[in-house]
């Protein structure tokens, strides 16, 4: 079955339960259309129809370069797999942009890769992923002392005041360099305590590379960007240290909570 | 088995709520590799999250602070860091060009070495 000028959107594979899917009715996809599951050799797709004017090869090649149409389909694309995190009790995430010409190559990828995903699957039930980020948040900034080697424009001080020498200069901002060290060394520290305290809740633990923080809404440091493979009974205890840990978090350090995601972080075993 | 109840404290990803950073992250990076029939280049892929990272509240507020590099600069972040470099340089050369003016700080030629010590001590006390 093929429609001309559509293709099929694949975001999340799960086990097919016999039963028609759980996923609301109302639920749209990257494209704002409706979400479906594919049923096949044990396994049910959730998949969506989507223009080809947008998502054959070239169209797609290009239109991953438009960061505010890859910010859509990456927000439409979570929100069918955290649909599927609650229809079924687990459900793999697929990588953005795996799209198929018909029902047939969706019914080939579940046949074809069925003892990965099984396997995945059998390994990640029941089990979900919590994203926990730390910062450390800018301290106030001294003011910069006068730098003696800028060219003034104003003449010359006031004789009351003696000209700061180029000595001076130097031991301030050894001095303030030692302190800003001193303060990431203490935030780097706090940080790793709080994964410390967190691993051993998590069944695997993946680190992902800092944030950048230059553009993100978030002013402080990103100090550790971590991700929790979490049993979902062990949820309440988890968030709950979660909490916890914020409320004694030292001053300056930030903690932030996202979850329950889709085991995204781990459907690969450890590297 | 379900998983229905939302926990109050936890924002739950899928509600827009969730820092963009996050999604593009797990969506682009993370998940299970399959083959699709529409080939996209991995390399694309890679080569976009290396620009999400840097880029990752929004394009509008990245263009307001001037940061556009990725429009004109295919080679990514290397093109970025070459103009940092390029910049540093500037600065340097002005400064040692104000030193070189400046003939007080000849006649203290150890000023570094001596300087760095005393500034230690300083601190411990």
């Amino acid at each position: 079955m093929k429609t001309d000028g559509e293709l099929l959107y694949a975001y999340a594979v799960a086990r097919d339960g016999g039963s028609p899917a759980d996923v609301p009715e109302t639920l749209t996809g990257v494209a704002d259309e409706p979400v479906v599951p594919v049923r096949h050799a044990g396994f049910a797709a959730l998949v969506g129809r989507v223009p080809a004017a947008e998502f054959e090869e070239d169209a797609l090649r290009e239109r991953l370069e438009d960061l505010a149409w890859l910010e859509r389909v990456a927000r439409g694309h979570q929100r069918v797999v955290d649909a599927a995190v609650s229809a079924f009790s687990c459900a793999l995430p697929l990588r953005l942009a795996t799209v198929y010409r018909d029902e047939e190559g969706v019914r080939r990828m579940l046949a074809d890769g069925s003892a990965s995903l099984g396997s995945a699957l059998d390994r990640l039930e029941g089990r979900v992923e919590w994203g926990v980020t730390v910062y450390a948040l800018p301290p106030p900034n001294p003011p910069d002392p006068p730098d003696p080697l800028e060219l003034s424009p104003t003449p010359s001080p006031p004789e009351s005041a003696p000209a700061p020498s180029g000595r001076d200069y130097l031991r301030r901002r050894g001095a303030q360099r030692r302190a800003r060290e001193a303060d990431a060394r203490r935030a780097g520290r706090a940080a790793e305590a709080v994964h410390d305290t967190l691993s051993p809740l998590a069944e695997e633990v993946r680190l992902h590379p800092p944030q950048d923080s230059r553009l993100s809404d978030h002013p402080g440091h990103n100090l550790l960007n971590a991700a929790y493979l979490v049993p979902r009974e062990r949820t309440e205890e988890f968030t709950r240290t979660v909490a916890a840990l914020t409320d004694d978090a030292p001053d300056g350090l930030r903690i932030r909570l996202s979850g329950p995601w889709a085991p995204y972080s781990f459907v690969t075993h450890a590297p | 088995m379900t998983f229905s109840s939302r926990l109050p404290e936890a924002r739950s990803p899928g509600e827009g709520s969730a820092n963009l950073a996050d999604i593009l992250e797990r969506v682009l990076d993370k998940g299970v590799v399959i083959a699709g029939d529409i080939r996209i280049n991995l390399l694309d892929i890679e080569l976009l999250t290396i620009k999400l990272r840097l880029v990752v509240a929004s394009v509008d507020k990245a263009r307001e602070m001037g940061i556009d590099w990725w429009e004109s600069d295919r080679s990514l972040s290397s093109g970025a860091r070459t103009r940092e470099l390029r910049e540093e340089n500037d600065r340097l050369r002005a400064r040692l060009a104000a030193l070189e003016d400046r003939p007080a700080l000849e006649e203290h030629p150890a000023l570094e070495d001596g300087e760095t010590e005393e500034a230690r001590d300083e601190d411990r006390r």
